[in-house]
């Protein structure tokens, strides 16, 4: 049998989400390098549209399984089991809100070293080799696995997804009957889930707002320019703290790591805290009034100026794009 | 009911990274050291249980070099009752794997209801060891939980899903939790703390060391960004901020 490279997508209504194909593209290359063939896993309904998508990424096989992978203690024993059957080199998943829950559950059920929220996979002759920010980005490190597989996953927007020749072979997984026990966590209630937003570490683009914004009100703006850029709305833990914006909004060492292609921080000084979440962004624009803010230190293009007076020019020329 | 606060050392999250001559880690001598931040916040949430019900107990434990000693005695002033410093030599680098084991056997004999960690430690940034040992040790784990109260013999917890939404769980015990930020700042220990932390237990036990499931190949400085520009000032420098973004970033 050849090894495998073990993909776990995830979806969305069918749809393989940005980050998983991200994982594909490196997956590919790995399994090129390496002779493996690379065997996507898919949960839950939906997985049959999402599989005829993942052969033109480079599945050479992709599973379905019906499990729900919401339910994350039973899908991380699904996920287990498929990959033991397929004596995997590596195991990869997106680092999103959920891979960073399924990773570890992997590496204690497969009794496997784990590289977490890596910018680069490579392979050494037989050993794989991960790079990955530490001290928020203020370091990178290089490490190796000692013994397969390696489990790691892939910090979304670090590289662009590719599409392949061919098609995968479509199997459908078997729920096993005698799984773990469930792990008894009873989800009681889902709050304020109207709105489905997209998680900040997935967008492609930001727009985050600081302190000099004034008021809460004041973040329509912000608001309104993300939405003329087709991105999400970010934070500084000042507005966060004060109680203007959600927790869920906030980047930086105690909110949200990102890295999206575009990165725009509106009334932000670009204290240590908030650049450790931000400063792999592919490109940083900073308005600030104040020119000696360290923002404009990690920024590709700078406006010193009012806020109020650049950000609705901004949204009316975006718009007339 | 009885908690166990697991809590890391890490360098303050304003340090300058400086890289020490071995080339595979930072160089420790100009480095502040603080209690994690996620793991001052499961320490504020143990508390504040604590706050509601004075019966019960609160054990911070640590595998940590000989100097950790004053970040856990921090934590006796914040208000936990006793703490259990696994003392490591200082100079091995522990995976996540091994991390969790020498918790795990702690907690073992503790025989605690409820385990807090941190979502992640910000020195490696991982966010393993809670899941890892909530593995070894058999029990529920749920993640980054920003809110949880006793309910008995459950803890009723609250999670912010990726997508922003909030969910609540009810989650029997014992288990682990793994927390992130919330509403409330964690308290700092105030003089009487302060003081009554010298009369509490800590209790110091060895390492039993473990071998790592990782080699750290290198480690190296980020990539310096390449120094941008000041487009202009004010509303006139729009036009042209735009032009760059779609001509020249490409970026919309
Ligand atoms: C342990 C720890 C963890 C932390 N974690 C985080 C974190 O995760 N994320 C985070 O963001 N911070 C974090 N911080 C806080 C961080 O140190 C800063 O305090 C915070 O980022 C400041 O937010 P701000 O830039 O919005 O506010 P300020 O620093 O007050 O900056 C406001 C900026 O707005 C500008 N301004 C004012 N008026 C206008 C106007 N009309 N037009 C244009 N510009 C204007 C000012 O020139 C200024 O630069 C942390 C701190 C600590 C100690
Ligand atoms: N050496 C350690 N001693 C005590 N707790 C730890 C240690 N390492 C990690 N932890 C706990 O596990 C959490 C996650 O750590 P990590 O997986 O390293 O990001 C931390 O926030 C701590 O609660």
């Amino acid at each position: 049998m050849t090894s495998a490279i073990i993909v776990v997508i995830e979806q969305k209504e069918g749809v393989p989400t940005p980050p998983s194909l991200e994982v594909m593209t490196i997956a590919r290359t790995l399994a090129t390098q390496r002779g493996a063939a690379v065997v996507a896993l898919v949960g839950g309904e939906g997985g049959s549209e999402t599989a005829s998508a993942l052969g033109a990424y480079g599945a050479d096989k992709i599973v379905t399984h019906p499990q729900d992978p919401t339910e994350s203690g039973l899908w991380a024993t699904a996920v287990a089991d498929m990959a033991r059957s397929h004596e995997p080199i590596a195991v990869l998943l997106p680092h999103t809100a959920d891979g960073k829950n399924l990773g570890p559950r992997l590496a204690a059920l497969l009794g496997a070293p784990m590289a977490s929220d890596c910018v680069d996979l490579t392979a050494d002759g037989e050993t794989l080799v991960a790079k990955r920010p530490v001290y928020a980005g203020k370091a990178m490190i290089t490490v190796a696995g000692k013994s397969h597989p390696l489990i790691a996953t892939l910090r979304p927007n670090a590289l662009t997804a590719q599409e392949q020749q061919g098609e995968g072979i479509v199997e459908s997984g078997q729920s096993q009957e005698d799984t773990a026990p469930a792990l008894a966590i009873v989800l009681k209630e889902i709050l304020e889930s109207a709105e489905r937003k997209i998680d900040l570490a997935e967008a492609s683009t930001i727009v985050s707002g600081g302190r000099g914004l004034k008021a809460p009100e004041n973040f329509q703006m912000i608001e309104d320019l993300a939405a003329a850029l087709g991105g999400a709305v970010g934070a500084s833990r000042a507005v966060v703290d004060a109680g203007w914006r959600p927790h869920s909004e906030q980047v930086g060492q105690t909110g949200k790591t990102v890295s999206p292609r575009l990165y725009v921080a509106v009334a932000i000084s670009g204290a240590i805290q908030h650049l450790a979440g931000m400063r792999t962004s592919k490109y940083i624009v900073a308005i600030n009034k104040d020119p000696e803010a360290p923002i404009f230190k990690v920024a590709d293009y700078g406006i010193v100026g009012d806020a109020f007076e650049v950000v609705p020019k901004m949204i009316e020329a975006v718009k007339n794009l | 009911m009885k908690i166990v606060v697991c809590v890391k050392r890490v360098p303050s999250t304003d340090t300058r990274v400086k890289i020490a001559p071995d080339g595979t880690s930072i160089d420790p001598s100009s480095v502040e050291w603080i209690i994690s931040p996620y793991d001052e916040f499961a320490l504020e949430g143990a508390l504040q249980i604590k706050d509601e019900d004075p019966d019960t107990e609160v054990i911070v434990v640590s595998l940590a070099s000989p100097e950790a000693t004053k970040e856990l005695r921090t934590c006796l002033a914040m208000g936990a009752d006793r703490a259990i410093h696994i003392q490591t030599d200082g100079g091995s680098d522990r995976d996540a794997q091994t991390t969790a084991t020498a918790l795990s056997q702690v907690i073992q004999e503790e025989n605690p209801h409820l385990v807090l960690c941190g979502k992640m430690a910000v020195d490696k940034d991982q966010g393993q060891v809670g899941i890892l040992l909530a593995y070894q040790l058999g029990w529920p784990c749920l993640t980054e939980v920003c809110q949880f109260a006793s309910k008995g013999d459950a803890v009723e917890a609250k999670r912010e899903s990726g997508s922003g939404a909030m969910e609540i769980y009810e989650v029997p015990l014992p288990a682990v939790l793994t927390v992130t930020k919330g509403d409330t700042e964690p308290r700092y220990a105030n003089l009487k703390g302060i003081m009554a932390a010298k009369k509490k237990p800590l209790e110091e036990k060895t390492d039993s060391g473990g071998d790592s499931s990782l080699t750290v190949r290198s480690m190296e400085m980020p990539a310096e960004r390449s120094p941008g520009r000041i487009v202009g000032e004010g509303p006139d420098a729009v036009d042209e901020l735009i032009r760059l973004l779609r001509e020249e970033a490409k970026a919309i």
